[in-house]
């Protein structure tokens, strides 16, 4: 099959491009452990029997270490327990989330914190809180006629 | 013109897709000021049901009407008129995806199926809707078999011969559809819509997502790949140039194939319930479709360069000026061209595994599709419609109508820069996609995405005044004066060399699909089966 040569250099180029990205990304997530959320798989539970299940029959905040939390929450239609969550600034906190209902999101705009939480499963994702304020938490998939007012704040104090 | 029957085939499936459009077009006008906090809906309509209306008809009917009757006129164009059963096989597809939108349309409106056009479970729509959009499907499988009937016709009858270029297309573009569609077949048949009626008490969120998924994203390619196949048969032609490479065009579109299916996890970066390495294997599988992608570009260019050169240009980049810009027919495509250099690299960023938490269920993403389906698609098919429909209807491609065609560029092209370069910028500061309009309780970060949401609801009301020009335009197409006009197909450049038979060929192709789609899903597939107990039904709006 005749390729014209410049197509050849062009084609070679973008593929060598194509594994650089690739690369990056890959080294990323396995070489420095930035995977995306959810990565521990099997947590698996009856999701209509969420508030009897541990960790989710107490949803709370709970210190496991020198300024490292986990923080257990429920997202529902329209919101999440618990509601508004204080912790120190410099605190590393390990999200574990899931649903007692639909589909809904889990998102800290302004952090990389972002992530689908799906009835049945345990989504969880760790972010280290640097910055003193107070994060708008919200909820950024569509869950129902009052998934616009579905928020709650991480307030991180200095 | 065409035989009567096979161009009025094709001209009902051009008009029920823009009855479509401007159906959504008036849903996306009114969510875009529902959003931009300038109006507020009356008589109880919800924002969330005109934003599942404007989905569904746009993502889903607009682009699938359309698509299959253009492929029509081309195969006709290309293979000689319809078979009779072919033609036959046409109408009842036509009509169960015409009854399939009525009834999925009025679901809507009775505000039974506001779920979106993506209705993750365990939000339970109407059955019914589910129902109208297994017609929609088994509609359109009618078209891959009287595609690839009417192919196969011409093969027999032409022993030896290459199928022509755009049937090999049309046929490439309606097998991709066919297996992407058969996940979310599977998924609505035997998960909801034995859920929805009650049949059964729990769905699979998981496995009802993946399956979802692996239909959403060669959807993707679905839509791009009758555009590529305007671009290098259509164009070429339209511009009075020749077709660059028929083979790279070929290899391009079986590329296609491969590497948009076994690609759906990453829209589910964000999920738990799939591991990481599976995640990143079609991270991989996804970034291949740069490949083909490149191809393309490099097959336009190429052939502007080429008719540029042929027209007397000089120096390096003299081609540039010698294209005809002042025919809509090829303005509206070439801008889309020009708009999928941004859209393409958004879609890598994306992909991009981790980096997909930046952007995830933002309006980044909105914006995202925007440029791809609703700028590079959308303005194909409008510079299509230009000439298709006098083509269809005996009519002429006038001067008043290249007129509107050029101020329909214009006017989406601004409109779209507006809108989606607002919700791109909104999107990276975290402003959610699908959300009516909030400042979650005054908090700064939201108030301070106030002015781009105002400013997408600028850019919303000039595509609507775009879609407008367009439905004039149309009219004036339907009463344009008598005549005929062509169907522009290219001829092949004599530099271009011999097309390999493995090239007309999809059997080795769909066999290493297989093959990838089983790679990349049969692990991570069958772990969804062991989770624990499925979700009930629930009606949240």
């Amino acid at each position: 099959m005749h390729i014209h040569r410049l197509e050849k250099i062009w084609l070679a180029i973008g593929t060598l491009m194509l594994f650089v990205f690739l690369a990056a990304v890959g080294i990323g997530a396995f070489a420095m452990g930035n995977h995306p959320p959810g990565h521990s798989e099997g947590i698996k539970l009856d999701p209509e029997k969420v508030y009897e299940t541990p960790p989710f029959d107490d949803p709370r905040i709970e210190q496991i270490g020198d300024n490292e939390y986990n923080a257990y929450m429920v997202a529902y239609v329209y919101g999440y327990s618990p509601h508004n969550i204080e912790i120190p600034v410099g605190a590393t906190v390990h999200f574990y989330i899931t649903s007692a209902d639909v589909v809904h999101g889990f998102a800290i705009p302004g952090t990389n914190v972002n992530m689908m939480v799906v009835p049945g499963e345990v989504n969880e994702l760790t972010y280290t809180f640097d910055e003193p304020g107070e994060h708008l938490l919200i909820c950024n998939e569509y869950c129902g006629i009052g998934h616009e007012y579905m928020s709650t704040k991480i307030i991180v104090k200095g | 013109m065409q035989k009567n029957t096979d161009s009025r085939l094709a001209l009902w499936h051009i008009l029920i897709a823009y009855v479509a459009l401007t159906l959504g077009g008036v849903a996306g006008i009114l969510q875009g000021l529902v959003r931009g906090g300038m109006i507020e809906l009356p008589y109880g309509i919800g924002y969330y049901q005109l934003l599942t209306a404007h989905g569904v008809l746009m993502a889903l009917v607009f682009t699938t009407f359309f698509i299959i009757g253009f492929l029509y006129a081309g195969m006709v164009r290309t293979t000689g008129p319809l078979l009779s059963t072919v033609n036959r096989i046409g109408w009842i597809g036509f009509l169960m995806m015409t009854v399939g939108t009525v009834l999925g349309v009025i679901m809507v409106l009775l505000n039974k199926a506001t779920v979106l056009y993506t209705f993750y479970a365990p939000m339970k729509a109407s059955p019914w809707f589910y129902i109208a959009l297994v017609l929609i499907v088994v509609g359109s499988w009618c078209a891959f078999v009287a595609i690839l009937s009417q192919l196969r016709y011409w093969k027999r009858t032409h022993k030896g011969k290459l199928s022509p270029l755009f049937a090999f297309m049309a046929a490439s573009t309606m097998i991709l559809w066919f297996v992407a569609t058969l996940g979310v077949a599977v998924s609505v048949l035997l998960q909801f819509i034995p859920w929805s009626f009650g049949w059964v008490d729990t769905i699979n969120v998981l496995i009802s997502r993946t399956l979802f998924w692996y239909f959403g994203h060669p959807l993707v390619y679905f839509w791009l790949l009758p555009a590529y196949a305007c671009w290098y048969v259509i164009i070429p032609k339209i511009i009075g140039g020749k077709i660059f490479s028929d083979s790279m065009a070929r290899l391009s579109f079986m590329l296609f194939l491969l590497f948009s299916i076994p690609v759906g996890f990453h829209h589910q970066l964000m999920e738990p319930g799939i591991s990481p390495t599976w995640k990143y294997v079609q991270v991989v599988l996804t970034f291949l479709v740069v490949i083909p992608s490149l191809m393309t570009a490099f097959s336009m260019f190429a052939s502007f360069e080429l008719y540029g050169r042929s027209k007397g240009a000089r120096g390096l980049f003299g081609w540039v000026k010698k294209l005809p810009y002042g025919d809509a027919r090829f303005l509206l495509p070439f801008v889309g061209m020009l708009i999928f250099i941004p859209a393409g690299t958004g879609g890598i960023i994306n992909a991009s595994n981790q980096m997909n938490a930046v952007v995830h269920n933002t309006l980044w993403v909105t914006g995202h599709f925007h440029i791809t389906v609703a700028s590079t698609v959308a303005m194909t098919f409008f510079g299509i419609t230009y000439w298709l429909i006098p083509h269809l209807t005996g009519r002429t491609y006038t001067k008043k109508l290249n007129r509107m065609g050029i101020l329909l560029t214009i006017t989406w092209t601004f409109g779209m820069a507006l809108m989606s370069g607002a919700m791109h910028i909104v999107g990276l500061f975290g402003a959610p996609r699908r959300t009516a309009y909030t400042t979650y309780g005054d908090h700064p970060t939201a108030l301070s995405w106030l002015t781009y949401e105002a400013v997408m609801a600028i850019g919303g009301v000039i595509l609507f005044i775009g879609i407008i020009i367009l439905i004039i335009s149309i009219f004036m197409m339907l009463r344009a004066p008598k005549g005929t006009e062509e169907f522009p197909i290219g001829e092949v450049h004599d530099d271009a060399g011999a097309v390999p038979a493995v090239l007309d060929k999809w059997g080795i192709w769909i066999a290493i699909l297989v093959v990838l789609i089983i790679v990349a899903y049969a692990i991570p597939f069958g772990d969804m089966f062991s989770g624990g107990p499925g979700s009930k039904p629930w009606i949240t709006w």
